[in-house]
């Protein structure tokens, strides 16, 4: 087939999702991102441009902590999810034997139940009168209901470390499959430890698997809106909450773009050095 | 080797509790007559599901996830067969960054996708209702249906398709009668969980949905009200039973699709 043809049916084909997507994702970013730039007087929108909201979004104390919290939050989320992650990968991956399959469904059956009746549980599991205090006065560990469980980024990122488990096991699952058994075989008949074996054999080949885990983890958690709003009081409360109060209660939406695009670029600036900074690992994808 | 197999074999047994204690929590309390959720248990019960009877908030939630779910699912499982075949098949210009672009709703924080989303809206001066939320879960499941689509496609022996144009069919008869009946396992898994994502999403339902309320916006609304706690549990059990059955189907499809490999595996070789 000559390559005019090639490209006349591939586009064909891919023409309306694209122009959907086209619609529904670059339109509204695009619109976003001169919302941010503009002004809102009560119900009218002022279309001079301006960089107010990003003065208030970067400057104020308030985003400030919010963001940073976020950050925070998430990075936190990110490693622990990976860290357990990886030994499940790893025992499936190495002896799983002919259970592999079973093993992976039983791993994603929690996380197709529902989201937000997950994080909710974990607010009855943790809560004063909650499931875990009810428990230990029954055992009669304690006299007073422990009060430090919930409503603290702690419980937040306890949730969400509950929540984002599948997403790290099964990329890391892949790119452990992927390796050949026999350089282990080599490196144990060469003298090699277990130890050796594993920083310098599997630990590297399975990066292209950890980075993507970290990527799929870290971009949606820091905009995670449910947890911090059921799980962390106050003190929890994440920038997607802001968002969502500038744009409705606040009726602040220029704002609230402008937070929302500030979000989008540094998940997008650390995603990118992230990858920067691993790319020998990635080299043969 | 025997003993860290043990070691790895109980930290994996525990983490697999820690994932699923949440989840279990919902049929014991669902199921225990008392309004506190906590321990001990008090005694078996079912008013907090017969209570669900009665809700006619709740009958309407469900029935505009419903609608919300199987008419995004299928928008998307059209619009991602379509990426799909056209990055198997072919060969064009700006295939890789296009397939990219489409598939970035995988990652984008959803509040991120609400916002842009309303803001457009509200900017058109459209009414936010439910074919709105339609629009934003096709946009975000469309790329679960594209990776789906994308496995299935990959498994087509392309030799197949070109018998049945050499034996004189169109190429869309070709389509209808030898690729899609192929794809079909493929198919039926990207329906799956599309309505599983669709029927759970809650952000950006709650961005766009204005005055009709899903499943998962009436559930959050419950959460205020404690009293109404045990009967939200009984309710998660019975959205747990759901999606057990929806994701089970899934992995029945999906080693459909694996078998249907292996086995053109063994034609090839022989």
């Amino acid at each position: 087939m000559y390559l005019s043809e090639q490209n006349r049916k591939g586009w064909r084909l891919l023409g309306v999702p694209f122009l959907f997507a086209i619609f529904l994702l670059a339109v509204p970013i695009v619109t976003m991102t001169a919302l941010s730039f503009w002004t809102q007087d009560y119900l009218t929108l002022i279309k001079t441009i301006t960089f107010e909201n990003y003065k208030q979004a970067w400057f104020q104390p308030v985003f400030q902590t919010l963001f940073a919290r976020s950050l925070i939050i998430s990075l936190t989320v990110t490693f622990f999810t990976i860290l357990f992650a990886f030994p499940i990968a790893y025992y499936i991956s190495f002896y799983g034997g002919k259970r592999k399959a079973l093993w992976l469904f039983l791993i994603t059956i929690p996380f197709w139940t529902s989201y937000l009746l997950r994080m909710f549980l974990w607010k009855v599991i943790l809560g004063y009168n909650g499931v875990l205090n009810s428990f230990f006065d029954w055992l009669g560990v304690i006299t007073e209901p422990l009060t430090f469980l919930l409503y603290n980024t702690n419980a937040v990122i306890l949730a969400l470390v509950h929540g984002w488990a599948p997403f790290a096991i099964l990329p890391i699952f892949v790119s452990l499959e992927k390796i050949d058994r026999s350089l282990l075989e080599a490196s144990n008949d060469l003298g090699d430890n277990s130890f050796n074996q594993f920083f310098r054999i599997i630990l590297p080949l399975s990066m292209p698997g950890v980075i993507g885990a970290v990527l799929i983890i870290f971009i949606p958690c820091i905009g995670d809106y449910i947890t911090p709003k059921l799980v962390g009081g106050p003190e929890g409360l994440m920038i997607a909450n802001m968002i969502q109060v500038q744009f409705s209660k606040a009726n602040n939406a220029p704002l609230a773009a402008a937070l929302s695009v500030t979000s989008l670029l540094i998940v997008g600036i650390i995603a990118m050095a992230f990858v920067f900074f691993n790319r020998k690992y990635l080299r043969n994808y | 080797m025997k003993k860290s197999n043990k070691i790895f074999k109980s930290i994996v047994i525990s983490f697999l509790i820690f994932l699923y204690a949440p989840a279990l929590l919902l049929p014991i309390f669902s199921f225990n007559n008392s309004k506190v959720i906590a321990f001990p248990l008090s005694g078996f019960s079912t008013i907090w599901f017969e209570e669900l009877l009665y809700e006619n908030t709740l009958h309407n939630a469900l029935f505009n996830s419903l609608v919300i779910a199987i008419s995004s699912t299928i928008l998307a499982t059209i619009l991602g067969t379509l990426v799909a075949r056209a990055s198997t098949r072919y060969i064009f210009y700006g295939k890789k960054i296009s397939i990219t672009f489409i598939l970035v709703p995988l990652i984008l924080p959803e509040i991120i996708l609400g916002v842009c989303l309303l803001t457009v809206l509200i900017q058109l001066g459209l009414d936010l209702n439910l074919w709105s939320v339609v629009l934003g879960h096709t946009l975000l499941i469309t790329p679960f249906s594209t990776l789906i689509m994308v496995s299935a496609f990959n498994n087509l022996d392309i030799s197949l398709e070109e018998a049945s144009l050499d034996l004189g069919m169109s190429s869309l008869q070709t389509f209808w009668i030898i690729i899609l009946p192929m794809v079909s396992p493929g198919l039926i898994s990207s329906l799956l969980i599309g309505f599983v994502i669709s029927l759970d999403e809650f952000i950006i339902a709650f961005f766009l949905t204005g005055v009709e309320p899903t499943l998962p916006v009436y559930i959050w609304s419950q959460f205020r009200f404690p009293a109404k706690l045990p009967s939200t549990m009984a309710l998660g059990t019975v959205l747990l039973i759901v999606s057990l059955i929806l994701v089970s189907l899934f992995e029945y499809f999906r080693r459909r699709m694996e078998l249907y490999n292996n086995y053109g595996v063994e034609l090839d070789q022989k």
